[in-house]
């Protein structure tokens, strides 16, 4: 019953965790923008996401020996997704690649998905509620 | 909770582009002194920042801080005013070097920095709160 509870719920908080992922990075990119030399980051949502919801299920093996190995996939955690470089539109004598205006729509944008997917997920469990309370 | 660390990381460029604007109101303040507490002629501050990985949790959000303050190496301006007692031996007084242009095109961008950074915060709060109340009907 839990383990379906569970389930319900996984695919909105996979993709808040995410978000809230996101939201830190692009945040970094804010702060930095004065910053010589610092490359803005990002990662690209739908595959992290895919990535994240396929391999949540192997997690790692339990192991006796600190020489057993682990399945390659579980090295990489599927909720800090490999960051990119973003590419530059107009390059700056310092160095930074941060542009403003696409780091602020990225942001607010992933703001919008965030509090969208807190809306999801606060459906999914009014839908709960009256299931379990019949009402 | 991740979003914490949203705050962390404004917080601390907020932190340094305030450090900023402090360096520029000093170098504006003093664009006129002829004399420091070296005995020399004031000299332009200018901050320098450098990224800086926030030690909690995943490496990835990185924060940004204060690498130090650097003095402006360039020639002091120097105004004819033999009648001055800090004049030189041709009649020059070395004013300090701080090009108020300069100066206040820093100001501008630093408090751009500062409330967009603000904004960022209140971004998260708002997330967060939406979060917190998530479940209550």
């Amino acid at each position: 019953m839990l383990g379906k509870i569970d389930d319900y719920f996984r695919n909105q908080e996979t993709a808040l965790k995410m978000r809230a992922y996101r939201q830190e990075v692009l945040a970094s990119n804010i702060a930095n923008a004065d910053t010589p030399n610092y490359k803005a980051r990002d990662f690209d949502f739908k595959s992290a996401y895919q990535a994240a919801r396929t391999q949540q299920q192997s997690a790692t093996l339990a192991t006796s020996d600190q020489r057993h190995l682990q399945p390659a996939s579980a090295k990489i955690d599927p909720f800090a997704p490999h960051l990119q470089y973003r590419n530059e539109r107009q390059p700056s004598i310092d160095g930074n690649t941060v542009d403003m205006d696409t780091e602020m729509k990225e942001f607010t944008d992933n703001a919008i998905r965030y509090q969208a997917s807190v809306m999801f997920m606060q459906r999914r469990i009014e839908s709960m509620k009256t299931a379990l309370t019949g009402q | 909770m991740s979003m914490f660390r949203v705050f962390d990381v404004a917080a601390s460029g907020m932190r340094a582009q305030s450090a900023r604007l402090n360096a520029v109101a000093s170098n504006l303040a003093n664009a006129e002194s002829v004399t420091s507490s070296n005995g020399q002629p004031y000299r332009a501050k200018q901050v320098v920042f450098q990224a800086q990985p926030m030690t909690t949790g995943n490496a990835q959000s990185v924060g940004v801080q204060v690498a130090g303050v650097l003095e402006d190496q360039s020639p002091p301006k120097l105004m004819y005013d033999p009648k001055s007692p800090f004049a030189d031996a041709n009649g020059y007084v070395a004013m300090p070097n701080v090009n108020v242009v300069d100066e206040m095109t820093n100001m501008i961008s630093a408090s751009r920095s500062y409330q967009t950074n603000i904004d960022v915060m209140n971004t998260a709060k708002t997330l967060l709160l939406r979060t917190l109340s998530l479940g209550q009907v």
